[in-house]
């Protein structure tokens, strides 16, 4: 029999979590699997390269097993589900049985004044961090460079922001919402955030709408729409992602705002299935590396034959950020009771410079963070992760010593 | 079940100190029957007509031995009663065709019935269809003759034990990594001396009470005790941090750890240079266990992993000891191999007071897996597919190696299969209780019935006795003569102190009989002294090298470690020091990555259900629940489970619950307790009948050492109907 021939497009992490899983539940006579990665580094860990830039890490590179072929530097430009093939960026076909989109998801690019060169580059000392070649050209620049502003206070922008201060310059935040990480905090606990962000050294600047950037040849300013003038050696834009679809729907596949799949990945075409940042499962894309494995976990069970009832139902990640002291996790929706007819618990300790909150709406956990103190993480998680009742009383799921 | 002799509070009963000058009195000094700690005890005898209700012998302490100084648990203190004829077997029974029940036999009708079903068996379908299932009780003399009864005499592949369910994973991932396998590669005193200690799975307060005291020792000294387990066991109360990992997550919080070893800048890059090789592989498996996906998988916080590294690392020398927990997993052989790639990684290994090492269970599960029991074993952890090793072996035992049978199944392989085509028809099962101890033990059970032989030698009537065509009354441990090897690969004597009642026989004369009656007079030795010097030659030049180890060495230097070649050599109490037992002397990292267990919970049976054990039972509970004072303080089986839980399902405290899973229902009174996970059930596995947590368990097999899934499965909970009885 003839080996199945499965194709994924992409490198990244949900790339390689899937062919490693593929690899250890196939022989290796029954399967010939190609990854296929525009950039040139092969599979590594994308959720560390904040502290590969901190120089935590000499190496993320993540294990794909043993067999697996990677293409490296290998942009795939074209898609022929009909046929069965891909086209290559240097003309080749290639033909597959299985196909897999793993393209993840690119850096927005915010329409800003100045960061551009007139061909469209970014402008000098202007950086994004999205790949292990991001990474090091800021690391570079970072080592050099006296001030650094990073523009975006989600959860990169915090990190890298933190990841940069400890590289020398001084960094500057700018985040056009009122409180950091809006979509994963409240109020209270993003204000927390930035109080441990400003003992690290790290400026704030919220609510501001960045208006330009200055500079020729090289960024030397950034400024902010109430004027103000942000002086800098280097700019890192972390303002999200968004999926990388162009392939799927030049093909004509269902693309809303990533590539549709159901609960076995499939997409809307035959033979192919898409899994990670770019896949968009019963309307929600997470971006993140555990759904991403999830998904590639339930995938290899189905490619493989090893589990041909393998489902992927969803999952109820949480948000975590590791940036040196800075320890948070949250959630759900830690702001609920903005719904009304919710309860909320809190206990701050600004000493210890923990904040801790949890919201219920009837025996539901609808949101919580946990800033500072992890130690009831595991309970949290436990809850979340089934939606358990929760007690009359749940204070145990943010301090260590209540009794349930 | 009454005593003959007064009855003492498990709790508080002290030990008497040997008599020193107490006329008339003898005491042997010997081991306890139970554990792989192997205690010192003396067993003292009393003047001859002493009087009716006096034991035949009593325990009492013997300071001088080094694993336990003296101290004995409550199991080890009331082991005498044990001996009580009233609670064992005096005579062979033999199935009676006309009613179907066991009566009385004498020995030559027992053994002829035993050896002309074996023979029946293998006449009609060869002598694959024969098999031997042993146990790590077992001493090495014995384990080395059922090893060489079932290749010699039956000449079948299909020998395995129960030490399958003990330390199985640990010693193919000792073997993995350092090349050879015992247990500790050190004395138990190292103990004290460490830095810092993660114990991983194992629970020495319930299960090896003694051992504690090198646990307070090293606090004491200032060391650290990391405890990793689901439960706050009376052994986590101890420590100086807790690990709480999800149940079936232990691969992934090692995993975790030795990221942060790498991330935290804590690799001993000496060490790994001069002493291993494989890191790079191991190193990029780490990667893709960064910290918080392994908190999102075992719920233990990043903080608390970095702070466990940081201890374990900063400390100038420590050690991880696994148990069941981390072993008794299909993924057990990857677990263990990921704790030691922590100790490799850091330096932890190969060096005075630091290592890996594994907690062994059963009073011999050391020695027993070293000399032929194993179905893929000969003598001395010699490998039955090296052609080398069957010629030396083959050679001892006076065969043509070609006559070796090839390995066999593993234990529940062989307990699965047994009654069906190309499986065993006739099984000889020698000091295991499977119908209790194995998973899945309701089909198990059925496997046992459909045999056309069953025969079981014990020293009493178990579960898997009462369903056999003929058993055996053997003697037992004071009563014999024999060897055993700890959990330290200390091989030690235990000396008979008593003989056996009348109508009872030991386990090398069964053997002798059988082998005679099968038409192998010879090479069957009853003394076990021969066996000795034959198993000594037999494991020469072997991996566990018994060659220079003599009953007047043991007795002179109360055990002595293997390997030790010849009669001058000192024996190894430190393995690894120089080099580790691999051809190039170097420890090999596993480049392993964590994997769900085999059944996870899900809206039908929505909890895990975790097993193990408590203090005053012993495995299947054969021995121990004959004991009073034993079953006084530990009367029957019960489910712990969480306060919040039980007040989800409304359960009070002593109610009647029903446990499911998809291979059964058990029935035990909830205890309600907070120191269980609220997602987590457990239950002690020592009893039969309605309260079999191995009713519920899961027999999914780890791919390398077919280890089963004792300590994770699915389960649905619920109180039990009206009208149904607690066992």
């Amino acid at each position: 029999m003839n080996p199945h021939r499965i194709a994924v497009v992409g490198a990244g992490m949900a790339a390689a979590r899937l062919a490693r899983q593929l690899q250890a539940h196939s022989a290796p006579e029954d399967i010939e699997l190609t990854l296929y990665g525009a950039e040139p580094d092969a599979p590594y860990n994308r959720t560390l390269l904040t502290e590969v830039l901190t120089g935590r890490y000499a190496a993320v590179d993540l294990p794909y097993g043993p067999g697996t072929t990677v293409r490296t530097g290998t942009e795939v430009v074209a898609l022929d589900t009909d046929a069965r093939k891909i086209v290559l960026a240097d003309g080749e076909h290639t033909a597959y049985d299985s196909l897999v989109l793993a393209t993840g998801a690119s850096p927005v690019r915010p329409a800003l004044p100045g960061s551009r060169t007139p061909d469209g580059d970014l402008l000098g000392g202007v950086h994004h961090l999205r790949t292990l070649t991001d990474c090091r050209l800021l690391a570079d620049a970072a080592a050099r460079a006296a001030r650094a502003v990073v523009i975006g206070g989600g959860v990169l922008g915090v990190s890298a922001a933190r990841a940069l201060a400890t590289l020398g310059p001084h960094v500057d935040l700018v985040h056009r919402e009122p409180h950091l990480m809006g979509r994963h905090l409240d109020a209270e606990s993003a204000a927390a955030l930035r109080h441990q962000l400003t003992g690290l050294g790290i400026d704030t600047h919220l609510g501001h709408r960045p208006r330009a950037l200055h500079g020729t040849g090289r960024v030397t300013a950034v400024e902010l729409a109430d004027g103000t003038r942000l002086d800098t050696d280097l700019v890192l834009l972390a303002c999200g992602v968004r999926p990388r679809t162009h392939l799927a729907r030049a093909a004509g596949l269902d693309v809303r705002q990533g590539i549709v799949v159901d609960d076995r990945l499939a997409t809307s075409a035959p033979g192919t299935y898409a899994l990670g940042d770019c896949a968009e499962h019963r309307g929600v894309v997470h971006g993140l590396a555990d759904p991403a494995w999830r998904q590639a976990d339930t995938l290899a069970a189905l490619l493989s034959g090893t589990d041909p009832h393998a489902r992927y139902t969803g999952a109820r990640p949480l948000t975590r950020l590791t940036a040196g002291p800075v320890q948070l996790a949250a959630f759900g929706d830690p702001a609920a009771e903005r719904h009304g007819d919710h309860e909320v618990l809190r206990l701050t300790d600004a000493t210890r410079g923990t904040h801790r909150k949890l919201v219920r709406r009837g025996d539901r956990l609808a949101g919580a963070v946990l800033l500072g103190d992890l130690a009831t993480l595991g309970d949290l998680l436990a809850v979340w992760q089934r939606d358990e009742d929760l007690p009359a009383d749940p204070l145990y799921l943010i301090h260590e010593g209540a009794r349930p | 079940m009454k005593s003959p002799y007064p009855a003492r509070n498990t709790a508080d009963a002290a030990v008497k100190r040997p008599g020193a000058n107490v006329v008339g009195m003898t005491t042997t000094d010997t081991h306890c029957p139970y554990c792989a700690l192997q205690c010192g005890m003396g067993l003292r005898r009393p003047p001859p007509g002493a009087g009716p209700g006096v034991p035949p012998v009593e325990v009492v302490e013997r300071p001088g031995f080094p694993v336990n100084r003296g101290a004995l648990c409550g199991k080890g203190r009331t082991a005498a009663a044990v001996l009580d004829p009233a609670v064992r077997l005096t005579a062979p029974l033999v199935r009676d065709p006309a009613t179907g029940t066991l009566v009385r036999a004498s020995w030559d009708e027992a053994l002829s019935r035993v050896a002309a079903g074996l023979e029946e068996t293998a006449t009609r379908y060869g002598p694959e269809a024969t098999g031997v299932f042993g146990g790590g009780g077992l001493t090495n003399e014995k384990a080395y003759l059922l090893g060489k009864f079932a290749r010699v005499v039956l000449r079948t592949p299909h020998i395995d034990y129960n030490g399958r369910f003990c330390m199985s994973s640990a010693a193919a991932a000792h073997r993995a990594a350092f090349g050879i396998d015992r247990g500790l590669p050190f004395p138990v005193e190292d103990i004290a001396t460490a830095g810092c200690v993660i114990l991983v799975g194992a629970n020495p307060a319930e299960t090896m009470p003694p051992l504690l005291r090198y646990f307070t020792e090293l606090r004491r000294n200032g060391g650290h005790l990391i405890v990793v387990d689901p439960r706050r066991t009376r052994t986590a109360e101890r420590a100086d941090t807790h690990l709480r990992p999800v149940p079936g997550t232990d691969l992934a919080l090692a995993l975790g750890l030795l990221h942060l070893a790498v991330a935290d800048g804590h690799l001993d890059e000496e060490f790994i240079a001069d002493r291993t090789t494989g890191f790079e592989q191991a190193r990029a498996a780490a990667m893709a266990h960064w910290p918080e996906r392994v908190e999102q998988l075992t719920g233990v916080p990043v903080p608390l992993m970095r702070e466990a590294v940081r201890r374990f690392a900063d400390a100038p020398t420590a050690m991880v000891l696994t148990a069941r927990g981390a072993e008794q997993h299909s993924k057990g052989t990857d677990t263990v191999g990921a704790w030691i790639n922590l100790c490799l990684a850091t330096g932890k290994a190969g060096r005075p007071g630091s290592g890996y090492g594994c907690l062994t269970g059963q009073g011999n599960g050391q020695g027993g897996r070293e000399h032929g029991q194993k179905a893929d074993q000969l003598p001395g952890y010699r490998s039955l597919t090296d052609p080398a090793a069957r010629a030396h072996v083959a050679k001892v035992w006076g065969v043509d190696p070609g006559t070796l049978p090839g390995p066999g199944v593993s234990a529940y392989e062989l307990l699965d299969r047994l009654g069906t085509p190309g499986g065993v028809k006739a099984l000889l099962v020698a000091g295991s209780n499977p119908m209790v101890s194995a998973p899945r033990a309701a089909h198990v059970t059925e496997r046992l019935a459909a045999l056309d032989f069953l025969a079981v030698s014990d020293v009493v009537l178990s579960e898997t006795a009462a369903l056999a065509d003929v058993v055996l009354p053997v003697a037992q441990w004071a009563e014999e003569t024999g060897t055993t090897t700890n959990l330290e690969g200390r091989v030690i004597l235990r000396r008979a102190a008593v003989t056996p009642p009348d109508g009872v026989r030991t386990d090398l004369d069964v053997l002798h009989g059988l082998a005679a009656r099968l038409g192998v007079p010879r090479g069957f030795p009853t003394d076990p002294q021969e066996v000795f010097e034959e198993l000594r030659r037999a494991s020469a030049g072997g991996p566990a090298d018994y060659a220079g180890i003599s009953y007047p060495r043991i007795r002179a230097e109360d055990g002595v470690f293997w390997p030790c070649p010849h009669p001058t050599h000192p024996g190894t109490p430190r393995l690894f020091l120089d080099r580790f037992a691999t051809p190039d002397g170097r420890a090999r990292f596993a480049a392993v990555s964590h994997r769900p267990a085999a059944e996870e919970p899900d809206a039908h049976y929505p909890l895990h259900l975790t097993t193990g054990r408590v203090t005053a039972q012993y495995q299947s509970g054969a021995q121990t629940r004959r004991v009073p004072e034993l079953n006084a303080a530990a009367p029957g089986p019960f489910v712990e489970l969480h306060p919040r839980l039980a007040t989800r399902l409304g359960v009070t405290e002593g109610q009647l619950l029903a446990v499911t899973s998809r291979r059964g229902r058990a029935l035990a009174p909830a205890r309600i307790t907070d120191a269980i996970r609220p997602d987590t059930v457990f239950m002690p596995f020592h009893w039969p009948g309605a309260g079999r947590a191995n009713t519920l368990t899961n027999p999914a097999l780890d791919p390398v050492s077919k280890m089963p899934e004792f300590k994770v499965c699915a389960v649905r909970l619920e109180k039990a109907a009206t009208g149904e009885q607690q066992p």
